[in-house]
């Protein structure tokens, strides 16, 4: 009854295929695949064969998506000849998928908890923080003269954010939560009563906006892309802002160890940095590990 | 005899591979699971929005579809072939991408957005923005339902009606529906079950709000950020309520089709 479109084209979904070429059930449906590959009990990882390294498959969280697009360009020139593949999604859902034995190499993600969670399940290998991102506030162009600041939020009609259960939103919670006790403690329940839809992304919560349907919402800056002059974008102050750490790690088994190391040392390289910051991420504090 | 066994077998391949998905979402949801999923605080108001949601959208497709249906089987033309081809376009469109057309037809900024809303209010976001969503997604499943089971129609017995004085509305009301019923409900059944799943147009144009906009669809996916067990207990919660519909719209079919038969 799930309608499988919604979820592939939400991604660029690469095709996740075994040894001999088949292609398993999740290109077709993403949901099924989640129950049907044993559900609540974790599976074991897939016994991995013996390796070419002429393929890097790289599992991130979809805010990266155009940043890494330019980490790729660059990791081509150094390594000609290599092919670079990508599964942009949800963090939840890419942890999902590497519990479920997915063949990745890279895992980049956008949540520590997450991280943290398959390090303890022995899925990937120790991570290091490589970016850091910030939400901000996004107010359409019919608003933009009336919004200036997060304080002026309450002014909105319609405003969207993210559903809890997804970082976004648990961080927008956080930023409301936190501006209460400075702007009133009504600031939060104000900011609640004009809520019309918790968005389960945040390219929702940004098309929302971007079409005026919403007068505001709360997304990552680096979300923005393309739409960056088709809304107006409020700074959060930091006092009442959530910095979200983007820890990346190499994949426990990986097929291709080599590679994937070289990815993440381009990645935490002075150029790798330079990518990330263009594409609107804060760079990661030097050299710290995160766990 | 053989012939029929290999036919068999090839669809049995096909049955195979559509039951598979739905026996691994039932083996691995446990009783517990279930038990706890139906707990889950998102599934009742969720699945009260959906059986509402989809009533409303059906009863809309099934009133006017069915005039559409009948015009554009008794009609020809090429203008005609045009608008039936264009009905069925929504069942092709991409579901997010549907749920932006919508928005830019009926949305704020959209093309009726000057006539439809004079003070800069909108339908999305409502419980209403979620019934024309099932309606744009679904319909084409009933019409092109419809049509096929009018065009089959014995016209020589509407012509008959027609020359012993039947009024078009007599004829459609008398002999055209009652005739084509049983794959009226087929087309109506196919096209509420498409509606129920419905998930991508409806989170872009009316959004994601417990109790308002979240169908079970909507749900599932919203629990599956956080909890597996739950979205597949809500999955499987989805498939039963599904599938014990379109069942007794199956069994009434039959007994309609055997009574019909009776009859003559």
């Amino acid at each position: 009854m799930l309608n499988p479109m919604n979820t592939i084209e939400e991604k660029s979904r690469i095709k996740l295929g075994r040894r001999h070429g088949i292609q398993i059930l999740n290109a077709l449906c993403v949901i099924t695949v989640l129950v049907t590959l044993g559900g609540c009990r974790h599976s074991k990882p897939e016994p991995n064969p013996t390796p070419r390294e002429d393929k890097l498959v790289v599992f991130a969280a979809a805010s990266l998506r155009e940043a890494f697009g330019h980490e790729a360009d660059e990791f081509k020139k150094s390594h000609p000849g290599v092919e670079v593949t990508f599964n942009f999604a949800g963090t939840q859902e890419i942890r999902t998928q590497l519990e479920q034995g997915a063949p990745a190499d890279v895992f980049a993600s956008a949540d520590e908890r997450h991280m943290k969670a398959l390090q303890d399940a022995a899925k990937v290998e120790s991570s290091t923080i490589f970016a850091q991102n910030e939400p901000v506030l996004v107010v359409s162009k019919e608003k933009a003269t009336s919004i200036h600041s997060l304080a002026e939020l309450p002014l909105a009609e319609r405003i969207v954010v993210g559903v809890p259960e997804v970082p976004i939103g648990k961080y927008t919670l956080q930023i409301l939560e936190k501006a209460s006790r400075s702007l009133g403690a009504d600031f939060e329940t104000r900011v609640e009563a004009k809520i019309v839809s918790r968005e389960l992304n945040v390219r929702q919560v940004l098309a929302k906006v971007t079409l005026g349907e919403a007068d505001a919402g709360i997304v990552y800056r680096t979300d923005l892309g393309a739409n960056r002059d088709k809304v107006s974008v409020v700074t959060i102050p930091p006092e009442f802002n959530i910095i979200v750490k983007y820890p990346i790690a190499i994949v426990k088994g990986a097929p291709h160890p080599v590679l994937s190391q070289q990815w993440a040392s381009l990645i935490l390289s002075e150029r790798g940095q330079t990518i990330l910051r263009d594409s609107g991420f804060l760079v990661a504090p030097a050299g710290k590990a995160a766990h | 005899m053989a012939g029929q066994s290999l036919l068999s077998a090839m669809g049995g391949v096909l049955v195979v591979f559509l039951i598979a998905p739905l026996l691994g979402l039932v083996t691995a949801t446990s009783f517990g699971d279930f038990v706890a999923g139906l707990r889950h605080p998102l599934v009742w108001p969720a699945l009260r929005l959906s059986l509402i949601t989809t009533s409303a959208s059906l009863l809309f497709v099934v009133v006017f579809g069915t005039p559409l249906s009948w015009t554009l089987a008794r009609a020809n033309g090429r203008f005609i072939r045009a608008v039936e081809v264009l009905t069925n376009l929504p069942a092709v469109i991409p579901p997010a991408v549907a749920g932006i057309a919508l928005l830019l037809a009926f949305g704020r900024r959209g093309l009726l957005a000057g006539w439809l809303y004079p003070r800069g209010w909108s339908v999305a976001f409502t419980t209403l923005a979620v019934i024309m969503a099932e309606i744009f997604i679904s319909a084409p499943f009933f019409v092109q339902a419809a049509t096929s089971a009018f065009r089959r129609l014995d016209g020589n017995c509407l012509v008959v009606a027609r020359t012993l004085g039947a009024s078009p509305l007599r004829i459609f009301f008398r002999i055209g529906l009652p005739m084509a019923t049983p794959s009226l409900l087929a087309g109506a059944a196919m096209s509420w079950a498409r509606a129920l799943g419905e998930f991508g147009a409806t989170l872009m144009f009316a959004g994601n709000f417990t109790g308002k906009t979240q169908t079970l669809p909507l749900a599932i996916y919203t629990a599956l950020e956080s909890n597996l067990c739950a979205a597949q207990a809500l999955s499987l919660l989805l498939v039963v309520v599904a599938f014990a519909v379109l069942l007794f719209v199956r069994v009434v079919l039959a007994r309609t089709t055997a009574d019909e038969m009776r009859e003559y």
